[in-house]
């Protein structure tokens, strides 16, 4: 079974991907030489542009590939967002499945209330047309709430370090679960459905490179880096002006907000939303992917989250063997890296965008030779 | 008035008394040392001025507000900068992060331009970049900006801490044991570092040190401490020649 799976993820993927890249790579790398005579912000459109071409192709084969896909790129937000804490902070918060469903039932109720005729909620009050307009707001409004429910977590954690926000924290997840399972309004346990169907493949991108945008703005700003200092050494942080409390506070409301709006969306793409989904295994799933990507980078998030999704996709063949080798690659990861497979590295968007040094040092050279 | 002022200040640990009755005034521009055997209290002097602890009894006045009850940042920002005497430096931090963080009071573009990149912050963070460097510059680490703390030898590590507590824009700085572990040539050099912010910077120095020769080339003034209590206060030269330091530090000459 092992063999077969490996030479199928081989010969559908890999080689010809890695074929692909092979033959494009100096085209590409021309064609990136040419975007750097515009605008940076050109350039990433484009960038992105071609991205999401790719991604749409790809996944316009099937609906399963973009459901895949759609969750992947939840699970980044999540990811992302939880790295903010786990990471850059280094405090140990079990509450973003917690956040999480604050996120996906709030949104959930505003979409489901104010678009949809429903048994509960009534008729529509709304016209749906409008609807795609008023989602970003509701998705917002979700996030926001998430932030509140963080700062019920945050005002009695941060006042010490130590393991306290660790336990509280777990103790919050547990709390908003069986609080939702006991609310009938949303359905309890039997979980609340028929969510309009607007969290598309492009609506899930612009958010989720949105939230990678903000989330890399801010960790890379000195704002940001006093989440580094304050991780390092908190008495040191607070002899240099740094307001620490705020700055955890601000940081912890911040991750919140973003896990509350992955959960408005992923509630949106899976249009059913159970309280039974936000439990211990959603916290292991995303503390498997913030440590496998790596700790304190976003760009390991990234990584992480896409690798990890991908893996437990291309495993799917050998069915219950799965979650033998899933675990055990973690076990490696940990053992060889223990902070995670790309930690403490920027996501630098300029190196991205760049042509490659390789052949940047190939042209020079033609240029020299030419001379 | 001086710049800063501490009034009859007594600190209790549970029912040690750490400090008695201890007074300061440190005028601008002066270089005060403040000396005592080990376990005499002087960190934790300068742990009650810089607001880590707040004082059982007593006032500290610095430019003629009260600053007990003020949490560390606050009292830091108003311009109190320290440096530690084990470094505490942030691990996973560059030279140059290091230099920038303190200026993180200062920082006026807020969390809307640390979320959304503006042309604000990109400017402001510019500007303290290049005020960071000028301060590496000053205490002679400028090479080593981009490399994280954790590769650097024991000497650089002591001119980062010192280039980060001066990007508080401190009015008075505390050095707490600037020269702890270093060799003759480098206490040298950090002589003469301390001599240049002085004289660069015009600020005034509070410092703890164990080392005379290097207390008594640069102190304007002097203090003693013994078990939390100033036993003797003065020039450099008076301090030298007081019979009860040399016996805090020596012991009493016994008369066989």
């Amino acid at each position: 079974m092992l063999p077969g799976t490996i030479l199928y993820i081989l010969l559908i993927y890999i080689l010809p991907i890695g074929i692909i890249a092979k033959l494009g790579a100096s085209v590409a790398n021309k064609a990136a030489a040419q975007l750097l005579n515009f605008p940076m912000w050109v350039s990433v459109i484009i960038h992105l542009g071609l991205l999401y071409a790719t991604l749409h192709i790809w996944s316009d084969i099937n609906a399963y590939r973009v459901l895949i896909l759609r969750l992947t790129l939840v699970a980044i937000m999540l990811t992302v967002s939880l790295n903010v804490i786990n990471g850059y902070m280094g405090e140990f918060s079990c509450s973003h499945p917690g956040f999480m469903a604050l996120g996906a039932y709030v949104t959930s109720v505003f979409t489901v209330f104010l678009f949809v005729d429903d048994k509960v909620f009534g008729d529509a009050l709304l016209q749906p047309t409008l609807g795609p307009f008023l989602f970003p707001i509701a998705l917002i409004f979700g996030g926001i709430v998430a932030a509140l429910g963080a700062l019920i977590v945050a005002i009695p954690s941060f006042r010490t370090r130590g393991d306290y926000l660790a336990i509280i924290s777990l103790a919050f997840t547990f709390i908003v679960k069986s609080l939702i399972e006991n609310l009938e309004f949303v359905g309890g346990p039997r979980g609340l459905g028929s969510q309009p169907d607007w969290a598309n493949l492009p609506t899930v991108f612009i958010w989720t490179i949105l939230c990678i945008w903000i989330i890399n703005n801010f960790v890379r700003s000195t704002l940001g880096k006093a989440l580094n200092a304050v991780r390092d050494d908190e008495m040191a942080a607070n002899a240099m002006t740094v307001n620490t409390r705020n700055t955890k506070m601000t940081a912890f409301l911040f991750s919140a907000f973003w896990a509350g709006v992955a959960g408005g969306l992923f509630a949106h793409v899976l249009r059913y939303v159970n309280p039974g989904t936000f439990s211990l295994q959603k916290l292991a799933e995303v503390l498997a992917m913030v440590y496998f990507g790596g700790l304190n980078s976003v760009i390991g998030s990234m990584v992480g989250a896409v690798g990890f999704n991908l893996l437990s996709e291309a495993l799917r063949p050998l069915e219950i063997y799965k979650w033998i080798i899933i675990p055990v690659m973690l076990i490696l990861v940990m053992i060889f890296r223990p902070t995670g497979l790309i930690a403490f590295k920027e996501l630098d968007i300029k190196s991205i965008i760049k042509p490659k040094q390789k052949d940047e040092k190939v042209e020079i050279e033609h240029a020299v030779a030419s001379r | 008035m001086p710049l800063l002022h501490v009034k009859n200040m007594t600190h209790y640990f549970g029912g040690l008394r750490a400090v008695h009755n201890y007074n300061l005034g440190i005028e601008p521009g002066q270089i005060m040392g403040l000396i005592g055997p080990n376990g005499a209290g002087k960190t934790t002097i300068f742990n009650l001025i810089t607001g880590i602890y707040s004082p059982t009894e007593g006032n500290i006045l610095l430019d003629g507000n009260n600053i007990i009850g003020l949490q560390p940042y606050q009292i830091a920002a108003m311009g109190l900068g320290r440096t530690f005497q084990n470094l505490q430096l942030w691990r996973h931090m560059t030279v140059l992060e290091h230099v920038k963080m303190a200026r993180y009071s200062k920082i006026t573009y807020g969390l809307i331009g640390a979320f959304f990149g503006t042309p604000k912050r990109h400017r402001e963070e510019a500007e303290i970049e290049e005020r960071a460097y000028s301060l590496l510059e000053l205490v002679g680490v400028q090479h080593l900006a981009g490399q994280i703390v954790t590769n650097l030898p024991y000497g650089a590590l002591r001119r980062v801490e010192m280039a980060r507590a001066l990007a508080t824009e401190p009015k008075v700085l505390f050095l707490d044991e600037p020269t702890a572990g270093m060799n003759p040539e480098e206490l040298i050099q950090m002589m003469q570092i301390i001599r240049g912010v002085h004289k660069e910077l015009g600020l005034a120095i509070f410092l703890i040190e164990h080392r005379m020769k290097f207390v008594m080339e640069l102190c304007h003034y002097v203090q003693t401490l013994v078990f939390g209590k100033v036993i003797a206060e003065g020039t450099p030269d008076e301090i030298q020649n007081n019979p009860k330091v040399i016996e805090a530090y020596l012991g009493k000459e016994t008369v066989t």
